[in-house]
């Protein structure tokens, strides 16, 4: 039999959170609907984790903006997902396809773990930001597949860009699947470290707007290079309260 | 990089194996996972694998002692290992090898009383070695011998016993949702373990209205356990200082030296915050101050893992929280991610592994049975691994809100599912905790916790009480 969460005084506190709370019983199990409703949530993570963001279909949307395809060292997605450092890595010629700048700004766009947020936020995103840069010399935007956040580094230095912003799918969770986070380094190389980074997080529907978003963008970048340099010592006084910091990616 | 010791050979069907040091053949014996694969010391074939499996076999335990794997002048972790072996505790193992070990702990005579007595004995390189030999099934016969009971205001891993850390966390640590996922924990039972939140921001402010509205929430409802804010070390001890109330005090910890500095964290550290949390005085049935969390790849995640493997590096980690009494340890084994366990096989061995060597060691084991949604498992293999280690008589599980936790981005067990365990195999909640859900109504006479509707009375006073209404 099944305990229904109806008239109750669960009502009031499911108002107060997204939190799955309230969900009554049936059994010691739960009742089907909020079982389906969650393996769904599970389910359009999974498919963004694991699906291909189009990058021609990509290409058009940002034309006549030029655009660069290039591959990550990660030949497929479960080599992606094991070896982070192969993401992190160009492809062997692929530093070849990318022109020799300098730039002002190089705008990436990588896959990361969430397809859908590319394909949702992305254009909109860099398109916004590339307007509000319009004095700036930009690069071609770069087309990255297989990529993780630190693959801007070698892309960025390839192009002797000042500074670059990696526009790439975060790792879903079940309540935003389509979540984009973009990540600015001023005078990428390879090695650089995460706190060398500003990071805008949280970009999709229910989050912060793609234009908001590139608003904070615009300002960290002509901060970026006003400073010479990115990161923790770039302090986030962009138009607005920037978004919560991401939670440690280790242990909390 | 040199050999740090001596070189072990096996020759199996004209094929010679070498393995240079212990943490090579500690490395090559390990079961296959993707970070010991990344970080490039995995065995290169499973015929390797099971190779350094047998010459482990043959390695007498005290060789753990002779041939750190980590330098003794490098790393404080090494020298706590050394420093603090109970050499009388080992003394009835001391002749064996690894091999020999395995069958001794399996054996009838090892029973809960010799376990307990021998873990002081037992060093971390000694039980990771141990478990490489194991299997699923005789990680959990073994575990299920061992006994490790803490207390503060609930008693907790006593036999027969079941507890959970209620995780009520939210993105933005908004009071009001964080006290209402912590009464929908309330009545399916949770919160024995402790009521911990992960703050999204770990700043003193933010850690302090936790505290004080976790403190006030359990005061009002008179649950008898304790609350935790998973705030940096450094955090928590201001926040002492500031004279909030602190139950206990949280850290991330790590099986190296260097990755411990990576958590910000010294040995020296974490004694100060144990001194500080103790001169509170607030327990009450007991006074293990401390919650560590500890996880496979973290040492590699801060590329401080010295060559030696995640499992060897887990079971130190665990060592530097048995150094600190602590109240409550575990594993987030899944969270890490799948560079380092790639899916539900690795988690769920990983996960064996863990419970099994911190208990072997005396730590008082739960495991946050979870993954992220890159990783190649979900809900069922949760199932999977949380039967085993309720078998294998886990002291505490985690739970959240239908086991989707809104703030950290991952899934662990749901209330339902710690509820159904405890009915399933008629395990109990911490002594003092099942006692206030018998006096609240939220229990019935046998001690389950029955589907009661939302408007029933026990639970609406329960809402009520904590301001609901």
């Amino acid at each position: 039999m099944t305990t229904l969460p109806t008239d109750d005084p669960f009502a009031v506190l499911r108002s107060l959170t997204r939190a799955r709370i309230g969900l009554g019983r049936a059994g010691d199990g739960l009742p089907t609907a909020p079982l389906l409703a969650f393996q769904m949530a599970h389910a359009a993570a999974r498919d963004a984790v694991h699906g291909a963001v189009d990058f021609a279909r990509l290409a058009d949307a940002l034309a006549p903006h030029p655009t660069v395809e290039v591959a990550s060292a990660a030949a497929d997605r479960a080599l992606y997902l094991r070896r982070p450092d192969l993401g992190r890595r160009l492809a062997e010629t692929a530093a070849e396809r990318l022109p020799a700048g300098p730039f002002d700004v190089v705008i990436v766009i990588g896959d990361g773990l969430s397809a859908s947020a590319v394909e949702t936020n992305a254009v909109p995103t860099a398109l916004a930001l590339a307007e509000r840069l319009a004095d700036l010399s930009l690069g071609p935007i770069v087309l990255a597949s297989q990529a993780r956040v630190a693959l801007g580094d070698p892309i960025g230095a390839a192009m002797n860009a000042e500074v670059v912003v990696m526009l790439i799918g975060e790792r879903p969770g079940l309540t935003a699947a389509d979540s984009l986070g973009a990540y600015l380094t001023f005078r990428p190389v390879p090695g650089r470290r995460d706190s060398e980074r500003n990071c805008v997080s949280n970009i999709h529907a229910h989050g912060l707007p793609p234009t908001v978003a590139a608003d904070r963008l615009a300002w960290l970048v002509r901060a970026a290079i006003r400073l010479g340099l990115s990161g923790i010592d770039l302090k986030e006084d962009a138009p607005g309260a920037l978004p919560p910091a991401e939670p440690p990616p280790a242990l909390t | 990089m040199a050999p740090r010791g001596t070189a072990r050979r096996v020759i199996h069907d004209g094929e010679t194996h070498v393995f240079d040091d212990l943490g090579t053949l500690l490395a090559c014996a390990s079961p296959r996972r993707s970070g010991d694969e990344g970080a490039g010391i995995a065995a290169a074939s499973a015929r390797r694998r099971v190779a350094a499996r047998m010459a482990l076999a043959d390695t007498p335990l005290t060789a753990f002692l002779e041939e750190p794997v980590i330098p003794y002048e490098i790393d404080e972790v090494t020298r706590l290992i050394l420093d603090g072996h109970d050499a009388a505790a080992f003394a009835p193992v001391a002749s064996m090898t690894v091999g020999g070990f395995r069958e001794y702990l399996l054996g009838w005579e090892a029973d809960t009383a010799a376990l307990t007595r021998l873990a002081p004995g037992l060093t971390p390189e000694m039980v990771a070695a141990v478990s490489k030999l194991m299997t699923n099934g005789d990680l959990v016969a073994v575990a299920a011998k061992t006994r490790v009971v803490t207390g503060f205001r609930t008693t907790v891993g006593l036999e027969g016993c079941l507890a959970a850390r209620l995780q009520p966390n939210h993105p933005t640590d908004d009071l009001a949702a964080i006290a209402a996922a912590t009464l929908d924990g309330l009545v399916f039972g949770m919160g024995d373990a402790v009521i911990g939140i992960n703050p999204a921001g770990d700043n003193l402010a933010t850690t302090i209205g936790l505290l004080e509205m976790l403190d006030g929430l359990r005061q009002k409802l008179a649950v008898p356990t304790q609350s935790c804010v998973l705030a940096h070390v450094t955090t928590t001890l201001q926040a002492i200082d500031k004279g909030a109330p602190v139950d206990l005090v949280f850290q991330s910890i790590a099986g190296t030296e260097a990755a411990n500095a990576g958590f910000g964290v010294t040995l020296s550290l974490l004694a100060e915050a144990r001194e500080a949390a103790l001169s509170l005085k607030r327990g009450t049935v007991g006074e293990n101050v401390m919650y560590f969390e500890t996880g496979q790849g973290s040492a590699l995640s801060a590329d401080a893992h010295h060559g030696i493997d995640q499992q060897t590096l887990e079971a130190r980690a665990q060592a530097v929280a048995r150094a600190f009494s602590p109240l409550l340890v575990n594993s987030v084994v899944g969270f890490i991610g799948p560079e380092y366990l790639y899916d539900s096989k690795e988690i769920i061995r990983a996960g064996l592994e863990d419970h099994f060597t911190g208990k072997l060691m005396g730590v008082p084991m739960g495991i946050d049975v979870c993954y992220t949604n890159h990783a190649e498992a979900d809900q069922d293999d949760m199932d999977t691994l949380a039967l085993l280690l309720a078998q294998a008589g886990v002291n505490f599980f985690i739970a959240v809100p239908g086991a989707d936790d809104i703030m950290l981005n991952y899934q662990s067990l749901s209330h339902h599912d710690v509820l159904r365990l405890r009915h399933l195999l008629k395990l109990k909640p911490a002594p003092e905790f099942a006692a206030w859900l018998a006096a609240t109504g939220l229990a019935d006479a046998a001690g389950r916790v029955p589907p009661l509707a939302p408007t029933a009375a026990p639970v609406a006073r329960l809402l009520a009480a904590g301001g609901a209404r």
